[in-house]
């Protein structure tokens, strides 16, 4: 029997917000990213029987988007592109060739190596937001990564603002928990 | 009646504290969260976890959906899944 099973119905609840995390550090856009997310998920569903079983389903759609990020940056690294960057380039007179190792280097190694950081701590806030009740997490998310204020929240999910701190309080120390295990240690 | 005025329970310096990490605590609420931070290490623990947490939050940058993007890809997805299973 599989090590793990397979139900795209929950897929949008369990994975989503994962997901377009993953997806929004690597491409820097909303939209985009969605439309990754979505198209993984709709391949996800054309081959389904070549799922074993042996990786979680999380791994193996983020193998999916992986492939669906390299094909958005081939389309996007067309021939237009490179003609665009070239000419920005040639237009810089002032550079005279070694703007590279001048202006871009250091800035771009030390992007790339925030980028990676940010990355990996986005996943671990997100496995430990995934052991969190569905609720808590939901509440989570929109007081803090969102940023809505206490009564949009408390409107759209029909509570009150007291049950919402409660809510967040508890959240809070379960996140802090286990990002002290998993995270800081 | 008059040491109710300074003097907050544990559960109330939480409160304040997790109001704070919003910008949602009054200065008044700061003040007295300040003043029990001196003698409860219990809430001063408790402070610096979730200040901590706040922060790392803050650097992380991480992200995550809005309900109605969300709902948008469940209806993409829904739509897929009914065509699937008509074929």
């Amino acid at each position: 029997m599989p090590k793990h099973q397979i139900d795209p119905n929950n897929w949008v609840k369990l994975y989503s917000d994962y997901l377009f995390n993953y997806t929004i550090t690597r491409v820097n856009d909303r939209e985009v990213a969605q439309d990754l997310i979505s198209e993984t998920f709709l391949a996800g569903l054309k081959s389904m029987k070549n799922f074993k079983g042996e990786a979680s389903e999380r791994t193996w759609l983020v193998s999916i988007l992986k492939r669906k990020i390299i094909d958005h940056y081939r389309k996007i690294n067309s021939n237009k592109g490179k003609a665009e960057v070239r000419m920005n380039y040639i237009n810089d007179t002032d550079s005279e060739g070694d703007w590279l190792e001048e202006r871009v280097a250091d800035s771009t190694v030390k992007t790339a190596e925030d980028s990676l950081v940010n990355s990996e701590l986005g996943d671990a806030i997100y496995d430990c937001l995934a052991k969190l009740p569905g609720k808590q997490a939901d509440v989570f998310k929109m007081k803090t990564m969102l940023g809505y204020d206490t009564e949009s929240i408390c409107k759209e999910l029909d509570i009150t603002a007291s049950n919402l701190w409660v809510i967040i309080h508890r959240a809070r120390t379960a996140l802090a928990e286990c990002m002290e295990d998993n995270w800081f240690k | 009646m008059k040491k109710r005025f300074l003097f907050i329970s544990c559960d109330e310096a939480k409160h304040i504290c997790d109001k704070a990490q919003y910008g949602e605590a009054t200065s008044w609420e700061q003040f007295k969260l300040r003043f029990r931070l001196f003698y409860c290490h219990i809430t001063k623990t408790y402070s610096r976890k979730n200040t901590k947490l706040s922060e790392t939050i803050e650097t992380s940058k991480v992200q995550c959906l809005k309900a109605e993007e969300r709902n948008k890809l469940q209806s993409a997805l829904n739509e897929e899944l009914t065509k699937q299973q008509q074929d």
